[in-house]
């Protein structure tokens, strides 16, 4: 889960990192308040958590209360890259003499986190990262011995940072740890003119596996895109909507991208990804079947589940049962296939729903499913 | 022989008391798994019968007992074991692997999902100090068919053979045991979909290239990381047996979480094409459907279908 910058930047002050004076608002009268209070003259800043809101107009400096109104009011509703603006941040400009770059990330191949540090910062980190990568350090950390302040030591040293940056980058540490982070990222981390250093925009993602004990943001706010995904993750699914007018249902996340690319070789295009897991009861398969029903753009559903630890007989007494309980609109082409498989066709067979089909392989239950959804189309 | 796990092996059951526990290690004994006992401290004493369906010959319907242990190092120092499966929830699961790592086992396989990635990065790189080899986590375990099955791969969907299966999935694992289950497996290891897991593709490719009784092996990747990229490398320069691979992927937009923690595009690494790209630029032939996949395997092998 990304935190957005104000939560980020509460983060860092709390962990002893300087940080400009900032408030959030949604509102852009509270906005001028905001700005009053803080001196006047202010930067707005967009909330989003996506990257370049800069480049999108939605970071402007306010030269007084009465502009910052106006220009909060133009940020708030805007949208990003798809994100809508909820919410400003109006924070108190800074005098900046240098931009630096700091982050630590999880490195999956090294299974650890890596400290990366430039003294080239700012806006086009990632084009000094990809032209020039030697300005770019990157120092694996010891999960273990952590950053110490001889580590950050070395980070700063190699990556041409001031003496006075150790300091942040023990602190940012303990942000990573101490709020189960898998990145944290300062961006720029900037010298003032009066030789601060502050940390003037800031990423963090965190761990959602670390929920149970990082219950502080609780689930982020976290935004669905779509109206079916919210439907979805109300009812636990674990369902991502797509572009496309195959719907699917599969057990495994690995079986169901597979479900997605094999619909795809066949001319059609999956309209989302919905993995029901192992256990695969007729209450999930009836919640699942009732989000891709809901879905206009959904004209065919293809159930695809493997029989490994569940049986297939389990599978399509769930299907029977979630005929029931949910009226098929579209036709449904079901696959089942490993442990009990026969006795699972059986029990569809003996259903007998005018709208379901079955089909013995995962390749041709696909095909079969594209046809229909051209068809109906 | 297989890799890392044959009859020979003596299983502990972390968490085996526990619901996932006793369902899982029911299953592990029916497919023949010497599980020497279970390990929690508020237990210790007790046995726990497993009522193994028929397919364990010989035994007149007796059922199972197997001992519980207050420790991992109780359970070694009891019955020699030298594998340990874990089910202990995500809260308990490090202290869990530390404590087996400490007390000297050589294998732990780490089934629990939703392990914190702190916790993940700690346990594997402080079990490597230790010489303990962690698999998972967030994985189904590993099975040698016919010999020993550590984890929660299904045993009877396939048979002993000369096929050696590596995968981050578990599903699509089980998809291919079931489509190649004619010519059989030496050992199929899940390693997990987590970014951060103990044995690596190229952890398996080297041992399978080493293991006599695997003439060709299987991976599966998805989308997410570098890690079939570089297990492509590996192969370039060390795999002399044929590879047959398989990426899931192609379709998952940009961004987008698709139920693996690990099997999440951003930018354009990781992507599912990428890896296709790789790994077919090494020789390794990469099926587009799973089923092709297992075609592709009966033609290296020259098995007519």
């Amino acid at each position: 889960m990304d935190l957005y910058e104000h939560q980020a930047r509460e983060l860092f002050e709390e962990h002893g990192i300087l940080v400009p004076r900032a408030e959030v608002t949604d509102s852009p009268k509270e906005a001028r308040e905001i700005a009053r209070r803080l001196g006047g003259r202010v930067v707005v800043k967009a909330q989003v958590k996506t990257g370049g809101r800069g480049k999108a107009g939605g970071v402007k400096l306010a030269a007084d209360p009465a502009a910052a109104e106006i220009t909060a009011r133009q940020i708030l509703g805007m949208d990003i890259k798809g994100h809508t603006v909820g919410k400003v941040m109006l924070a108190q400009p800074v005098a900046i003499e240098t931009e630096f770059y700091v982050s630590y990330v999880l490195d999956r191949a090294a299974g650890g986190f890596l400290a990366i540090a430039s003294a080239e910062g700012g806006m086009e980190i990632e084009e000094v990262a990809a032209g020039r990568p030697e300005a770019v350090a990157r120092i694996p950390v010891d999960p273990t011995e952590g950053v110490t302040s001889a580590k950050a030591g070395a980070i700063a040293a190699a990556a041409g940072l001031p003496p006075q940056t150790v300091d942040v980058l023990v602190r940012l540490w303990e942000v990573l740890v101490r709020e189960d982070a898998l990145l944290v990222e300062v961006n720029p981390l900037v010298r003032t003119a009066q030789g601060q250093i502050l940390a003037l925009d800031g990423k963090v993602t965190l761990d959602d596996n670390a929920r149970f004990r990082q219950s502080r943001w609780g689930d982020g706010g976290v935004e669905h895109d779509d109206a079916l995904e919210a439907v979805a993750a109300a009812k636990g699914l674990n369902y991502v909507k797509l572009d496309g007018e195959v719907g699917i249902i599969g057990n495994g996340a690995g079986l169901v991208m597979s479900t997605l690319d094999v619909v795809a070789g066949c001319g059609a295009r999956p309209a989302n990804f919905l993995d029901i897991g192992g256990g695969a009861s007729a209450q999930i398969m009836a919640d699942g079947l009732s989000v891709i029903l809901s879905d206009p753009a959904v004209k065919s559903v293809f159930v695809n589940v493997f029989g490994g630890i569940t049986a297939c007989d389990a599978v399509a007494d769930g299907i029977v049962q979630a005929l029931d309980s949910v009226q098929l609109t579209k036709p449904l082409v079901v696959r089942l296939d490993g442990n009990n498989a026969a006795r699972g066709r059986a029990i569809l067979d003996d259903r007998a729903h005018p709208l379901v089909q079955q089909a013995t392989t995962m390749d041709g239950a696909a095909l079969r499913a594209a046809q229909l959804a051209a068809a109906t189309a | 022989m297989a890799i890392y796990l044959t009859k020979e092996s003596k299983v502990l059951v972390q968490g085996m008391t526990g619901g996932e526990g006793m369902k899982h290690t029911r299953r592990m004994l029916a497919a023949g798994t010497n599980v020497v006992g279970g390990v929690n401290p508020r237990k210790a004493g007790h046995t726990v019968d497993f009522d193994v369906p028929q397919c364990l010959k010989g035994l007149g319907g007796t059922p199972i007992a197997v001992p519980v242990f207050g420790s991992v190092a109780a359970g070694i120092r009891a019955t020699g074991a030298d594998v340990t499966v874990v089910f202990v929830p995500p809260a308990f699961a490090k202290a869990a692997v530390v404590e087996a790592a400490d007390a000297g086992i050589g294998l732990a396989v780490v089934i629990t999902e939703g392990i914190p990635v702190h916790d993940s990065v700690a346990f594997t790189s402080y079990a490597k100090t230790k010489g303990t080899r962690i698999i998972g986590p967030n994985c189904p375990g590993l099975i040698t068919p016919g010999q020993s099955n550590a984890g929660i791969i299904p045993a009877d969907i396939t048979k002993p053979g000369r096929i050696g299966l590596v995968s981050k999935s578990g599903t699509l694992t089980y998809q291919l045991m079931y489509e190649l289950r004619d010519i059989g497996f030496s050992t199929c290891v899940g390693i997990g979909g987590d970014p951060v897991v103990g044995t690596s593709h190229i952890d398996c490719l080297a041992a399978f290239q080493d293991d006599p009784d695997t003439e060709l092996i299987v991976l599966i990747g998805e989308i997410g990381g570098d890690a079939e990229e570089r297990a492509a490398a590996y192969i370039r320069d060390h795999v002399t047996k044929p590879v047959v691979g398989y990426i899931a992927g192609f379709t998952a937009p940009e961004g987008k979480t698709m139920g693996h923690a690990g099997a999440i595009v951003s930018g354009s690494s990781g992507t599912a094409a990428a890896k296709k790209e790789a790994l077919e630029a090494v020789g390794v032939r990469v099926g587009s459907t799973p089923t092709e996949t297992a075609r592709l395997v009966l033609d290296r092998l020259g098995v007519g279908t």
